[in-house]
């Protein structure tokens, strides 16, 4: 291995740092709606995905400010989240858990061909560049550092939310007992409907991170989804705080097998890693329901 | 056992499914090669859906048999490719290595009770990671843009597996390996582990409690299911003359499993059968339709490629929502209330 402890060896590990914090915020959104609806959103990345589109759309075809076309994007997604919540995960809340896993994978493959037909295969870019940051020898580009604080941000704001506000407090409740909760007063209907504008927000606000990165194409969701399925059951579906330790971890392993071998090894190590850790700790690393 | 009941229905439908390439060549001389290849397309794909459903039928949902059929296609044709191993060998070394990894994948899983969305999302990261090491491997592979297995001759060969030119015999290859597919089907619904499976499906504690072995029930049902996915995926990569990474292995793959054997029917028969025939007709039917209509072909332009997988994707909505037996099951249990009335 020719990738001993050097400057690209840190510089590989910083960059997963800064990755991680993208990993984290994706994981956030699906991990909130596992806690507490108990479903898994398995087109939560096409949703990401549209919100990229969305602000593609906004900022170069209507020519919005990009400070006007985010929000807006993040509202649509949010709205989105809801949609699905009333239209397709509602009338399969009590059947088995792998249909509603299943359902929205039919999300997915709509999702994926709406968007196609909208705004064809071709790779999109709303080609913002901030620029880069020296440090040393090694350069970390803007972009990605502006990603990495605004995730940690909206991290930090989410948990302030659960944790000190009234509808907060009842989002955490259902999802310790969603059978007493609604005993106690708690409109849990309402409550998943919050969840999924929540769970909806944080796709689009990843969406906005990630159009400052990568280019949009449809199947951008098929390279981000299983990374954060992965994440989220590595730390625990429905664990906040496991997934944002297991997105460090994963970015890790992405960044140094990728700067060590090539791209593709990076993840295929992390997915690796990931199906031995399971095994090893089906209920995730970091504990949390089984 | 009981001795099986021969319904005549089945006899005349295979006596027809044999007679289809004659009958195609009579009535549509100038288009026979195209029906045929859609023949081909739907008993290949059935045969792969029913290896899934196998699994599927008994709430082993698996979203990593794009891994099998990916490992089956590309075993066998890096084998051909690299070293010239017959497909004769090359086939059965990657139907077992298949077989194998599920059991490698699906030894811990079952040990440690991972079932329902956690099985699904642990295969997930079982297909996704095949896929990967198939495109990291690309010096071998090819990466992204796929591989050919080099041609034998006039390609038309049992040493090599290849049939592709001769539709007739492609079509009868695929009648045998479909006929195959549901006979193995068919014998597990009628083994014991069946009820094992069953059991352990609806309450794993329960079933254990009464002396099954779930685990050892569980893996038995795994190799078989993965091997004739790498079966199906490896006569596939045959037949098509290509493979790559998107048409035979990844996620999408694994999903397309899931959505025909879902729209077909998982607990009967031919349902995995019927949601190939449905999901290929359709695809087909608008490919057709959006060819030959000049006014769709120019509102749609390139996006009408998209067409088919956003239906698919809304029926897919539909019928777990509302028919989450299937086309093909939701019609018997029809037709049999209706009998008995």
């Amino acid at each position: 291995m020719d990738c001993a402890l050097d400057i690209f060896f840190l510089e590989a590990v910083l960059n997963g740092l800064l990755l991680a914090g993208l990993l984290a915020l994706l994981a956030l959104g699906l991990n909130l709606i596992f806690g507490v609806i108990d479903v898994v959103w398995i087109c939560y990345a096409e949703l990401v995905m549209v919100g990229m589109y969305a602000i593609f759309h906004f900022h170069k075809t209507a020519g919005m400010p990009l400070v006007l076309a985010i929000p807006l994007a993040i509202l649509a997604i949010a709205f989105a989240g809801i949609l699905l919540h009333t239209l397709i995960i509602r009338p399969v809340l009590d059947s088995a858990p792998i249909n509603q896993l299943l359902v929205t994978g039919g999300v997915l493959f709509l999702l994926q061909a709406v968007a196609t037909m909208a705004f064809g295969v071709e790779f999109k870019n709303i080609g913002l560049q901030l620029g880069s940051l020296p440090v040393g020898e090694m350069r970390f580009s803007w972009n990605r550092i502006l990603t990495f604080l605004v995730a940690l941000a909206a991290m930090l704001a989410l948990w302030q939310f659960l944790r000190r506000t009234y509808i907060g407090t009842a989002i955490r409740a259902i999802s310790q007992d969603r059978q007493i909760m609604p005993l106690m007063g708690v409109d849990s209907k309402q409550v998943y409907l919050i969840t999924s504008a929540i769970g909806g927000g944080l796709a689009g606000l990843a969406a906005s991170l990630m159009v400052l990165q990568f280019d949009i194409y449809p199947q951008i969701g098929l390279q981000f989804g299983p990374l954060t399925f992965m994440i989220c059951v590595l730390g625990g579906l429905g664990n906040m705080v496991g997934g944002f330790i297991a997105a460090f971890i994963i970015a890790q392993f992405i960044t140094i097998g990728g700067s060590c071998f090539a791209t593709e090894w990076g993840y295929a190590i992390a997915f690796l890693f990931f199906m031995v850790m399971i095994f090893w700790r089906p209920q995730g690393l970091f504990g949390g329901k089984a | 056992m009981s001795a099986p009941r021969f319904n005549p229905g089945y006899v005349i439908g295979l006596a027809l499914m044999i007679a289809f390439p004659f009958i195609v060549t009579t009535f549509f001389p100038s288009s026979q090669k195209y029906y045929l290849h859609l023949a081909i397309q739907i008993l290949l794909w059935a045969f792969i859906y029913t290896g899934w459903s196998l699994m599927g039928r008994f709430g082993l949902t698996s979203l990593g048999h794009g891994a099998f059929t990916g490992i089956g296609a590309y075993i066998t044709v890096l084998l051909w490719n690299q070293t010239g191993l017959t497909p004769l060998i090359g086939i059965p070394v990657a139907v077992v290595t298949a077989a194998l990894l599920g059991l490698l994948v699906g030894y811990p899983c079952f040990r440690q009770r991972i079932t329902g969305h956690y099985f699904a999302l642990v295969t997930l990261a079982l297909t996704e990671f095949v896929r990967l090491v198939i495109v990291g491997m690309r010096d071998l592979t090819g990466g992204s843009l796929g591989t050919q297995p080099q041609r034998y001759g006039d390609g038309i060969s049992i040493y090599a597996v290849q049939f592709e030119p001769d539709r007739m015999l492609a079509y009868y290859v695929a009648l045998v390996m479909w006929v195959i597919g549901l006979y193995i089907w068919w014998r597990v619904d009628r083994s014991m582990d069946r009820f094992a499976l069953d059991a352990a499906s609806q309450d794993e504690d329960a079933a254990q409690s009464v002396g099954i072995d779930v685990t050892r029930e569980k893996l038995k049902i795994t190799a078989l299911s993965a091997g004739m996915c790498a079966f199906g995926g490896a006569m596939f990569g045959q037949y098509q003359m290509y493979i790559g990474p998107d048409t035979i292995a990844g996620l999408s793959v694994s999903l397309n499993m899931v959505f025909a054997v879902i729209a077909g029917g998982m607990y009967v028969m031919l349902g995995p059968t019927f949601g190939a025939f449905f999901t290929q007709m359709l695809a087909e039917t608008l490919r057709v339709a959006i060819q030959s209509s000049a006014w769709l072909k120019s509102t749609l332009g390139s996006s009408a490629l998209a067409l088919d997988s956003a239906i698919y994707g809304l029926l897919l909505i539909l019928f777990i929502i509302y028919m989450p037996k299937g086309i093909l099951g939701t019609a018997i249990d029809w037709w049999e209330k209706r009998k008995s009335r």
